[in-house]
């Protein structure tokens, strides 16, 4: 009689088994990271138990370095540069897939998913020889190229995503009505693309800030907060600073994730409802 | 048909607006990818001479790398940690992508977004956060000797190759539920039901028709894995000591300490060229699934 069931009901059992081994799962995913804020707050130079008591003395030490500053400066600059730029070729080529289709425009589309088929060491040395054959060097015009290659595949594929989604109706209504193409993309096709935007925006935004890989080579007299980060690693002293930093970056990259997710699950809702 | 996409005729107008179109995406984007991949290609056949660019293609990098052992054995050590790291990753992501797609409910959302969010915060510092739990004067051992385990901290944690499995395990480990959840998601909820109908029991239910139907997110839960690992030198030089240097760590190295760029470049050809064959394994693999199905 089992199958007489609904659906919903039959895999309940097994259910419960998987959901405490997905908590679990969630539980030791965290667990590591939860660490460096955890001992940011720690009194003692040293990542160890027991905690020795609650200071906020390595983030009032962050405020006066430096340091620091040059390379969250450096950091923003980049990120914003590059995620635009990775921005505005992901929505020109998920266009192009979509409206323009020809044989060229599938191989570019192939062409930028590439960055995700090489490990970052090897993007980051191709460009590193582009910029010294080119004559700039490692510097923030080096890193700006980097980022946008390593942003180019998500942004490509939120826009790609975006773009499939609409109704094929609707441009064909506007250039019915007489439109020219130009028109209609900026009239019809980029306010509806806003939402996937952002999320692309902050996404690429992201990558870059939080990217060590490729910045490693590509960093010039001006490291990114990752590279500087990499530097401080190897003094012990610097390590609870490193702590407080690190604590920064993480809270920055999960307010900008839920961002972007909250931007783009809204951005779905209109399209339902339109 | 895939020239003239809509009813309407494409004047100068749309022409000039269609070429400019694909000029950031295709120069920007796609062409500094594909001028960078040629560059390396070439200086990987150049003598190191000092100059990036200039006459004499040889092919000695790659006889060196094909005779010295050293090569060698840190490439078959970089498959087997990065193959290790990929088994971990996706055996252990399965049930959560399983999990997701059936028996998530109202919780799906956010667990999606936990599993996910990950992905998006700094991955040196993720690397980071697992030296401090190894370190001799670290977490594990501060807890082990605290609870009285251990009678004095081990040294056994950090700078093994076991560090580097266990902490690209961790790194690495969303990505695999994606692409898995993806491929549970899109099959029809009625073939558990056939299933049933047809006297099947659970294990045969999952192993003759659920495993064969995510078989291609698998594989592409594989592939995320495998390459950022297999060229990884971040995780080695923070918590992998000198037993397990990696080929990422040796790329590295030629374009900093031993400052040999074409050697790298060759390099990195090899290892190019070993993702190549490793995606094309797995590509058969899904071909003679879907012919097997």
């Amino acid at each position: 009689m089992k199958t007489l069931l609904p659906f919903y009901k039959k895999p309940l059992s097994p259910g419960v088994g998987l959901g405490v081994y997905v908590g679990l799962y969630l539980f030791f995913l965290y667990l590591p990271v939860c660490l460096i804020p955890l001992f940011s707050f720690n009194d003692s130079i040293q990542a160890a138990f027991p905690l020795k008591g609650f200071t906020l003395n390595w983030y009032r030490a962050l405020l006066h370095n430096d340091g620091v500053r040059r390379a969250l400066l450096t950091s923003l600059e980049v990120g914003s540069v590059s995620a635009f730029l990775a921005t505005l070729c992901g929505l020109t080529l998920a266009y192009a897939r979509v409206f323009m289709r020809s044989r060229l425009t599938t191989l570019l589309s192939g062409l930028c998913q590439l960055p995700l088929l090489i490990p970052g060491v090897i993007v980051g040395i191709a460009m590193l020889i582009v910029v010294n054959v080119i004559g700039v060097g490692p510097s923030r015009v080096a890193l700006v190229c980097g980022h946008m290659l390593v942003g180019l595949p998500t942004t490509f594929m939120i826009l790609h995503g975006r773009l499939a989604g609409l109704s094929r109706s609707i441009p064909e209504a506007a250039q019915d009505l007489g439109a020219r193409e130009w028109t209609t993309f900026a009239r019809i096709i980029l306010p509806l693309a806003i939402p996937a935007l952002g999320s692309a925006f902050m996404l690429a935004f992201l990558t870059s800030f939080d990217e060590f890989i490729i910045a490693f080579f590509l960093t010039g007299s001006e490291p990114t907060l990752p590279v500087y980060i990499w530097g401080q690693l190897r003094f012990p002293r610097s390590l609870p600073l490193v702590m407080a930093l690190g604590s920064l970056i993480l809270a920055v990259s999960i307010v900008i994730a839920a961002a972007s997710e909250f931007i783009r699950r809204r951005g779905k809702m209109t399209e339902r409802q339109a | 048909m895939p020239f003239a996409p809509s009813s309407q005729k494409t004047g100068l107008n749309g022409w000039l607006f269609r070429a400019l179109m694909l000029v950031p995406g295709g120069l920007l984007g796609c062409g500094l990818i594909v001028f960078s991949l040629g560059l390396l290609v070439f200086l990987s056949l150049r003598h190191n001479d000092g100059s990036l660019l200039g006459v004499g293609l040889t092919l000695d990098n790659f006889v060196t790398l094909a005779q010295d052992p050293l090569y060698a054995r840190v490439a078959g050590r970089s498959l087997v940690i990065a193959g290790l790291v990929t088994a971990a990753t996706v055996l252990t992501a399965y049930p959560v992508a399983y999990f997701l797609a059936f028996h998530a409910g109202r919780y799906r959302a956010i667990i999606l977004f936990l599993v996910t969010l990950p992905f998006w915060t700094s991955y040196l510092l993720r690397v980071f956060a697992w030296k401090i739990v190894l370190a001799y004067n670290g977490v594990l051992n501060s807890f082990l000797t605290g609870t009285g385990i251990l009678s004095s901290p081990s040294l056994a944690f950090l700078n093994t190759p076991a560090a580097v499995v266990v902490t690209l395990a961790h790194a690495y480990a969303p990505f695999a539920i994606l692409p898995i959840f993806t491929a549970l998601e899109s099959m029809p909820r009625s073939l558990f039901e056939a299933a049933a109908d047809l006297g099947a029991p659970p294990f045969a239910t999952f192993r003759r028709v659920v495993l064969p139907y995510s078989i291609k997110g698998v594989l592409a839960a594989v592939t995320v894995v495998f390459i950022p690992t297999v060229g990884d030198y971040v995780t080695p030089a923070l918590v992998g000591g000198p037993n397990s240097i990696m080929i990422g760590s040796l790329i590295q190295v030629q374009f900093g300490r031993a400052n040999d760029w074409p050697f790298g470049a060759a390099l990195s050809v090899a290892v190019m060229v070993l993702i190549a064959f490793v995606i094309g394994l797995l590509r058969q693999a899904d071909r003679r699934g879907e012919k097997a199905a």
